[in-house]
């Protein structure tokens, strides 16, 4: 059984439909890709999946033992954000807050998983820091060890190189990949760099005009040449073997 | 020298310093539910609030209710419920209908206090309502025990849902999705922001009860960078200020709502200049 799945789901903001008939899965280990114009409903499919909002029609399932409060969700950064007075550790610890329960207090266990967490991203000698003095390469890893902390299975970033340098981005990217091959997370990402998903996704899906222009492997979406309306900057090719 | 002895000799009646025991904790209380209210950007909700307050204090009045607080306390609950709703649909639209409630229920509660006037000192029971008590004398046993509960209530609910009240600032999406009910605490915290609204109108009246609100969570943001460090920085700066406000107004005679505001506003200076140093070496 698929990780996630999206039955003929239609989609927007208070009877308003934004994306019509969606029907897309995604397998434990797979790594997509959604790629689609600003506007085009790629921040609010994810909403959808993570059950922010409420599909205009259609389903969201989710199965293979993965309960739907056990995303990783790593959402784009909020201006509320920006100046609020937390600490790193406080920020990562939060992302346990599913496994408490009613208990209000976070367990030992718990500090140890947000611990680790830090380890693996790079942030621990920043974990008194406070997360507005911080660079947004550094403000994405706090972000996205504090997804970690909340799912072992799935993880969905929308957006997550948005506004870093060209190093900070091929950083996190090949972070990200690491997670999905070495650590068997499963990574549905949004991003508007094309590189990235010739790379290292698996499958594609591209939104467009409304409705899904296209749901497939990497290889397949290649030979669409879909891609091609992002115009390759450099006017060389991209290989999407 | 010796009028300032004659007050001091006040504390010994047990109802001023049980008044000035309400008083620190209304302000504590006012300063913990501060934080967040501040950083969610619904400072206004507070303002807002406070300004229904007043009409449906001056309803009770000319309804001639012998505990105004058992008609002040829903209305203004029921409102903050209200203005939730508001803010979180549209957000421009919320601060223009927020303004206009706030205005309106001031214009309206005064209105009706001019025209069916009950008491023989109109002007002095509106100053009061407005700014608080000149005298913290006029607490009566019932105030004072309501205070000492719903304060308690306040720092308890604080304490359990620390954690997430903290996620839900933060980042309400995340915490959503993470299945923590986001809108129960939300709603939460605007019951709770009535609540204390209300106890905290008898202190400094509806016109200075944001101050409580706003002025410790901003000055401990001057300094602190981390969420629990402003939480316990804000409650000290809260509990000071209205402790020495208070000693201050009965020694020196002066309002009390306007004291405890004005020692707010001199932390806040204080606290500022403070953190520019502090950044300045950093």
């Amino acid at each position: 059984m698929p990780l996630l799945t999206c039955q003929s789901l239609s989609l927007g903001y208070e009877g308003k439909t934004i994306i019509e008939n969606l029907s897309f899965s995604v397998n434990s280990g797979d790594y997509l890709y959604i790629i689609g114009e600003n506007g085009s409903g790629k921040s609010t499919l994810f909403k959808t999946v993570l059950r922010l909002i409420p599909p205009v029609s259609g389903r969201v399932i989710t199965g293979d033992g993965l309960s739907d409060r056990e995303i990783g969700y790593l959402p784009q950064q909020t201006m509320v954000q920006r100046d609020f007075p937390a600490s790193v550790s406080e920020i990562v610890l939060s992302g346990c807050l599913n496994r408490c329960g009613i208990r209000p207090f976070y367990s030992k266990r718990e500090r140890e998983i947000a611990h680790l967490n830090m380890k693996k991203l790079g942030i621990c000698d920043l974990a008194k820091r406070s997360y507005r003095e911080l660079s947004g390469g550094q403000q994405q890893r706090v972000l996205l060890a504090r997804a970690l902390c909340a799912t072992k299975k799935l993880l969905m970033l929308d957006e997550p190189a948005a506004g870093l340098d060209p190093k900070g981005k091929a950083d996190l990217y090949q972070f990200i990949e690491r997670l999905n091959s070495e650590d068997g997370i499963t990574i549905i990402m949004i991003s508007h760099d094309i590189e990235p998903a010739a790379k290292y996704a698996s499958h594609i899906l591209h939104i467009g005009g409304g409705g899904p222009l296209f749901f497939g492997t990497k290889k397949d979406y290649g030979a669409s040449g879909l891609w091609k309306i992002y115009g390759c900057r450099e006017g060389g090719d991209i290989s999407w073997a | 020298m010796g009028v300032i002895i004659e007050r001091l000799s006040y504390f010994q009646y047990p109802f001023v310093r049980y008044a000035l025991i309400v008083g620190v904790l209304v302000a504590l209380s006012a300063s913990l539910l501060g934080v967040p209210l501040v950083l969610k950007r619904y400072s206004f909700i507070g303002d807002g609030l406070s300004h229904v307050a007043f009409g449906a204090i001056a309803i009770a009045t000319v309804l001639n209710l012998s505990n105004n607080l058992l008609l002040v306390a829903p209305v203004t609950i029921l409102f903050a419920v209200l203005l939730l709703r508001i803010g979180q649909n549209a957000k421009i639209k919320g601060d223009a209908a927020i303004a206009m409630l706030a205005v309106g229920s001031l214009a309206v509660g005064y209105l009706l206090m001019n025209a069916f006037s009950v008491s023989s000192n109109l002007s002095g029971d509106v100053c009061t309502t407005l700014f608080g008590s000149t005298s913290i004398l006029t607490l009566d046993r019932f105030d004072v025990y309501l205070c000492l509960w719903m304060s308690a209530a306040v720092l308890v609910l604080f304490l359990l849902f620390y954690n997430k009240i903290f996620a839900v600032t933060f980042d309400e999406d995340f915490a959503r999705a993470t299945g923590i009910r986001a809108n129960f605490y939300n709603l939460l915290i605007a019951v709770v922001t009535a609540v204390i609204i209300v106890l905290a109108m008898k202190l400094v009246g509806s016109l200075l009860i944001s101050a409580l609100v706003v002025f410790p969570a901003l000055t401990a943001m001057r300094i602190f960078t981390s969420f629990k460090s402003v939480m316990i920085c804000a409650a000290f700066v809260a509990v000071s200020c209205a402790a020495l406000g208070m000693l201050a107004a009965i020694v020196a005679g002066t309002p009390v709502g306007a004291t405890i505001v004005t020692a707010n506003i001199a932390a806040f200076g204080v606290f500022s200049l403070l953190g520019l140093l502090f950044r300045k070496k950093a």
